[in-house]
């Protein structure tokens, strides 16, 4: 696919009536609330999938459950396009608004509503950041375990929005896994609440069809978490080989012995020189691959688990092991990993994949990876959660140079397909968004993805909420819209 | 009549049949479960039995497929032979049910069925990536897939689990499977009043010992339990799993931080193992009638709450998994659903499902919780984007 990706035309309708659409709006909400100056709305024209961007119509930041109904109520009544938006962290344009939306930020809603010990939960708005949750829970011993390495800025809603996942997914599971309960605003303003405190659903899982719904199916105003109590201790190893190939089939053989630590992350050369020139964590770089595999546990159960784990390492010819001697060396190992993707946007322009492949896969789609993209006369960085195969392919490349930003996104594509083709999907926690919609259907049949949309469609019977999103243009219903 | 069919091409077709026909059917695999939800009137019964068999196992990878129809047991025996389990550790309902026959797998997942382990590990549908289904209009479709990480598109997996067949017809289901523990050991704290039984397990899930299953069984149900070999009055009883080693240095941090609550027994592995057994399958009300039986989900903490209010208004005996927020109760005549459902509400909020009464009592209370108008109404829609004809054990979740 060389063009650019196409969003859905914007409605004359609705821009012929934008001074009128701003005026209602401002009677909904507190001036403070309501963005429609020009230059203002620029923070809001794209997300973290900055190769993309347009300026919504106006942005609106309710303070509260009651106006994001009102102000989803007002647009559904007259056609308008809803875009939200939790910090705008998106990888996949999942946020990226289009000139006929408004846009819904979450942003003014950030406060923990309640810390329940006894429940084991967190109650708070949508746009809490997800490592707020964790810091607040913390004073009582819980923390709370999806970790997207964007923590600290993106927002619960968000990581509802895309089923976020993260580093320790591999033993706590990803945000579908620890979320208990919703207040969702549906897209004529009704406030529903999905599930609460209590497990499973009473009737059909609305919850987990709507975790990872991207936005489509409503807003998530407040959510009810899952909390779990702090381990004894925890610590990342880093574990260095001579080739990526080998770190692969360490990973097979640690899952295969029937232990699951928390974590293990995979970063090839390129990524560990990238990390350790930005965040000075002691990688070494004299290895063509690097584990970081976390344990956690009180310390007579971390030192047995490692034991194993340096055992198998061994039978995979691990050339440096090494255990952090302090809190200070294992935080600044997490930094370093957390922050690859922006030391990698210090060297260069990527684009960042998220295809996800069955373990017994990861060698053969990491060395496909680097032909691919080598074929594109391009570099690549891989920095992942090898544990659950979840790979993060960085394509470098120019930004300035439209043929390399087009040789960029095809090769990133060939990498896309060729994680389906090998039994996995196209992302694993970063969402379609605009980014992979257009490939939906090397994943999916027709029929599929009518089943999908129509399913949509019951909550959403116009395509008013996050329109332009997940589901090809071509196949929506309502893509013939200018007329309106 | 009952519909067999042997491969999905053929059940695709049955299924376009009845849906010109108008034909309404009853899906299922071998029909234990077969009480679940409201009565409703079916024209066939679609079953899923001969689509039998595993279709992949990984061990390496911790992920299995296999034909909806394949029995429980075959799956269990050939993750056994592996040291792998289903995490979800799944009840068997026939005992409480009084069915027969063998649960097939696509009926765990119809009905996301999980046990004691589901408060901290989740239930079927946190097990499952992906599955084949046929929809109400015939379509084979897929859903999901085969990796644990996965957001492309929505998340029809978690919606198929637990519609009782309601919403598609599933022939082939893809879930994750986990190593099983080394050993397991049980500590249980006697003679504790169910508030103060909800303290201690909440006490027990703040430390990091890797709690994996909370239960309270009070004096009216604890002989009934290993064989009446409780200790004292009432049992509070409190699962760690994993090395030898660790659980038994995390046994010893629980056994020390809840002393004060009262008397402290340990369980080895071996009834361990039966203690849990018997929790997860409701051993208790495993009594051979149809005397009212619910199962009730809240938030931990308004378990007991629930129950102290309902026992001024109805005859329930009761005991408690998941910390305290899966409450099994038993009514001694009838069912009580309005009482019960306003109680829950009143303690704030939850769900109960009416698992088991006489074919009267069904017949006029509701088997899954009422929804509020506006969420019932989002269901209905669901339904039918799914299932346009309707023809899918109608009425059975529901009015719709």
């Amino acid at each position: 696919m060389s063009q650019a990706i196409a969003f859905l035309p914007p409605r004359a309708a609705v821009l012929s009536r934008r001074a009128a659409i701003i005026a209602d709006l401002s009677d909904l909400l507190p001036a403070e609330c309501l963005v429609h100056d020009p230059r203002e709305l620029v923070p809001f024209e794209t997300d973290a999938f900055v190769s993309y961007r347009r300026l919504p119509l106006a942005v609106a930041l309710p303070n509260n459950t009651a106006e994001v109904s009102a102000v989803l109520r007002y647009c559904h009544r007259h056609g308008i396009p809803v875009v939200p938006r939790g910090a705008g962290t998106s990888l996949s344009g999942g946020a990226i608004p289009q000139e006929d939306a408004v846009v819904i930020g979450l942003s003014r809603m950030a406060r923990v509503l309640e810390i329940d010990t006894a429940n084991r939960t967190a109650t708070v708005q949508a746009g809490v950041t997800n490592l707020a949750i964790s810091e607040r829970a913390g004073a009582e011993g819980f923390f709370y375990a999806p970790d997207p390495s964007s923590q600290l800025a993106c927002t619960i809603g968000g990581n509802i929005g895309m089923n976020s996942g993260g580093a320790h997914c591999l033993k706590y599971g990803v945000t579908t896994n620890n979320l208990l309960g919703v207040k969702l605003v549906l897209v004529d303003g009704t406030v529903v609440e999905l599930g609460g405190k209590h497990l499973d659903a009473g009737g059909y899982d609305l919850l987990g069809l709507v975790c990872g719904s991207e936005g489509q199916l409503g807003i998530v105003s407040e959510a009810t978490v899952r909390l779990i109590a702090k381990p004894e201790g925890a610590q990342p190893v880093l574990f260095g080989f001579d080739t990526s190939e080998e770190a692969g089939a360490c990973v097979a053989d640690i899952i295969a012995s029937g232990i699951i630590p928390v974590a293990i992350e995979f970063m090839d050369k390129p990524a560990i020189e990238i990390c350790e020139a930005f965040a000075k964590a002691g990688y070494p770089l004299d290895v063509g691959a690097l584990l970081i595999v976390e344990v956690e546990g009180s310390e007579p159960e971390m030192e047995a688990m490692l034991k194993s784990i340096v055992a198998i390492a061994r039978k995979h010819g691990v050339k440096t092991v090494r255990e952090c001697q302090s809190a200070t060396e294992a935080a600044l190992i997490w930094k370093g990993r957390k922050s690859a993707f922006g030391a990698t946007g210090r060297i260069a322009d990527y684009i960042c994949m998220d295809g996800t492949v069955p373990l017994g896969q990861l060698s053969y789609v990491l060395k496909r990876t680097g032909e691919i993209v080598a074929g594109f006369g391009l570099r690549v960085a891989n920095v992942f959660h090898a544990g659950d195969g979840n790979m993060h392919p960085l394509i470098l490349f120019n930004a300035n140079d439209p043929d390399e930003a087009r040789k960029a996104e095809e090769a990133g594509n060939e990498i896309l397909k060729l994680c389906v083709d090998a039994g996995g999907c196209l992302t694993g926690e970063h969402g379609v968004g605009i980014e992979k919609r257009d490939l939906m259907r090397h994943q999916y049949t027709d029929a599929e993805l009518r089943q999908q949309m129509r399913v949509r469609e019951a909550f959403d019977a116009d395509w008013l909420l996050n329109p332009s999103k997940v589901f090809p243009l071509e196949g929506q219903p309502m893509r013939d819209t200018t007329a309106a | 009549m009952i519909l067999l069919p042997e491969t999905e091409a053929e059940a695709a077709a049955m299924i376009r049949d009845a849906a010109a026909k108008n034909t309404r059917l009853a899906l299922g695999g071998n029909g234990t479960r077969a009480g679940f939800g409201n009565a409703f009137l079916a024209d066939a019964i679609l079953r899923s039995t001969q689509l039998s068999g595993i279709v992949d196992y990984d061990p390496a990878e911790m992920v299995m497929s296999a034909q909806a129809g394949t029995p429980l047991a075959a799956i269990e025996a050939a993750l056994a032979q592996n040291r792998q389990m289903l995490a979800f550790e799944p009840m068997d309902h026939r005992p409480v049910m009084g069915t027969q026959g063998e649960p097939t797998i696509g009926g765990v997942f119809a009905a996301n069925v999980a046990g004691p382990r589901r408060f901290v590990s989740g239930a079927a549908r946190d097990s499952l990536l992906g599955l084949r289904f046929v929809n109400g209009e015939g379509e084979v479709l897929r859903a999901g897939g085969r990796v644990m990480k996965n957001v492309t598109g929505l998340d029809l997996v978690k919606l198929l689990a637990g519609s009782h067949g309601t919403l598609g017809f599933i022939t082939e289901v893809t879930f994750r499977v986990l190593p099983v523990p080394q050993t397991a050991a049980t500590v249980v704290l006697s003679d504790l009043e169910d508030a103060e039984a909800a303290q201690a397990m909440a006490a027990a899930m703040a430390l990091s010992v890797e709690v994996s299953g909370s239960a309270h069984l009070p004096p009216s149900v604890k002989t009934r339990f290993l064989a009446g070999g409780l200790p004292g009055y009432a049992a509070t009883a409190l699962r760690i799993e994993g090395p030898a080693e660790a659980v038994s240095l995390r046994a010893e941090r629980l056994v020390a931080a809840l002393e004060d609550y009262g008397p402290v027994t340990r369980l080895g592995a071996q009834e361990t193992a039966t203690l849990w057994r018997e929790i997860r399958d409701v051993h208790p009300y495993a009594d051979s009638t149809t005397r009212p039986l619910w199962r009730v989900s809240v938030a931990p903490s308004a378990g007991h709450q629930l129950v102290a209010a309902l026992r001024l208004e109805a005859g329930i005996d009761t005991f408690y998994d998941w910390q305290g927020g899966l409450v099994w109760m038993r009514m001694e005549a009838e069912p009580e659903g309005e009482l019960l459902r306003r109680a829950i509400r009143a303690t704030g909020g939850g769900h109960a499902t009416l698992l088991r009464a006489s074919a009267q009592a069904r017949a006029t209370t509701s088997a899954f919780e009422p929804e509020a108008p506006a969420l019932a109404a989002l269901s209905a829609r669901v339904k039918a984007m799914l299932d346009p004809a309707n023809i899918f054990s109608p009425g059975k979740m529901g009015g719709f």
